[in-house]
């Protein structure tokens, strides 16, 4: 739903980058993605192809890395994977948690040539 | 073939403009809340409330988002200093404001007369999330008619929020809105979020609002 913006910033860093290490073709552009981010990758990869056509970035693979939630639970300190809607800890049954991963949107590295 | 090390965030770009815009405001002494809620949860309803209370005492500017139409803006006309209106549906998002159109939108201001800046966001629970616009304090609105799961289906957007209000509180003889359990569900996302419980409608629960939006601008003019 609102991934064309942020498609639009992925090819921009691409190009600078690739620009700066006078890359003449990117081959594949490597993203981290936490679970919680509100970003779906087969969207991103959706809006990519177009915003790339005519750009040394067209034809790029998207390597998406998923980052599952872990929440802390601010009870006991459990870290946990939330297993069900309420966010419980798995430990003390507290409700009192924080997202401590899982909401990353970064491209890490890339390949080129 | 090479890799590359990038490690760049990919909402770096409207980060940048963010607090670009809130230096802006600073400058200008200018203190910015953003309105995020469900479509018809009562945005509007609790700008005009705000802005009839405290007139007088704040000078007051408004910035509507909508995917379209210049509804919102024609009703807080009278009441504010200023009100632009984004309409948001041929821009690269339309499911939110992006700092970017808050850029634009505030070089029609005239900042040095305003001391409050109203930002309604798209009515939306998913998107707004991700996005800030340079605003100083987030709030989320949340009315009985929904449900009391929405800080469990939209975790997010409540996580964030400086502030959290249930609206349409007059109505909570007609629905099935278990006020203790939305209390904690906020409090177990967000224990420092501050909620309020009111009804645009009624005015109840007003007053303590607007005191809330009085404290934060005076607090943070004093800061600066």
């Amino acid at each position: 739903m609102h991934e064309l913006g942020v498609t639009e910033n992925i090819v921009n860093i691409a190009l600078a980058k690739a620009g700066e290490a006078q890359a003449s073709k990117v081959i594949q552009i490597n993203l981290v993605i936490g679970e919680m981010s509100g970003f779906v990758p087969d969207c991103i990869q959706f809006y990519f192809d177009p915003l790339s056509k005519d750009t040394i970035a067209q034809g790029a693979v998207l390597h998406f890395e998923l980052v599952p939630a872990q929440l802390r639970c601010r009870n006991c300190s459990t870290i946990f994977h939330p297993q069900d809607t309420l966010w419980a800890c798995p430990k003390c049954r507290g409700q009192s948690v924080e997202i401590s991963k899982g909401r990353e949107l970064y491209i890490e590295s890339m390949e080129v040539e | 073939m090479k890799k590359i090390e990038v490690i760049q965030n990919v909402l770096e770009a409207n980060e940048t403009i963010a607090k670009r815009n809130q230096q802006l405001l600073d400058r200008h002494r200018v203190f910015a809340i953003n309105i995020m809620s469900a479509p018809g949860a009562g945005k509007t309803s609790l700008i005009l409330q705000t802005l009839t209370r405290l007139k007088g005492r704040l000078n007051m500017a408004v910035i509507e988002g909508d995917v379209a139409s210049t509804v919102d803006a024609e009703k807080v006309q009278s009441e504010a200093k200023a009100v632009v209106q984004i309409n948001t549906r041929n821009m690269p998002e339309s499911c939110s404001l992006m700092a970017a159109m808050i850029e634009s939108a505030l070089k029609d201001m005239p900042l040095d007369n305003i001391d409050l800046l109203l930002i309604e966001n798209v009515g939306n629970l998913i998107c707004p999330s991700e996005f800030t616009l340079g605003e100083h304090k987030r709030m989320v609105i949340s009315s009985l008619p929904e449900g009391d799961d929405k800080p469990i289906k939209y975790p997010l957007i409540f996580i964030d929020a400086d502030a959290v209000i249930i609206n349409k509180m007059d109505l909570l003889p007609h629905v099935d809105f278990d006020i203790a359990a939305f209390h904690r569900s906020v409090e177990g996302l967000n224990p420092k979020a501050e909620v309020f419980q009111l009804s645009c409608k009624t005015s109840e629960g007003i007053e303590r609002w607007c005191s809330w939006v009085l404290e934060q601008v005076k607090t943070n003019a004093i800061k600066r």
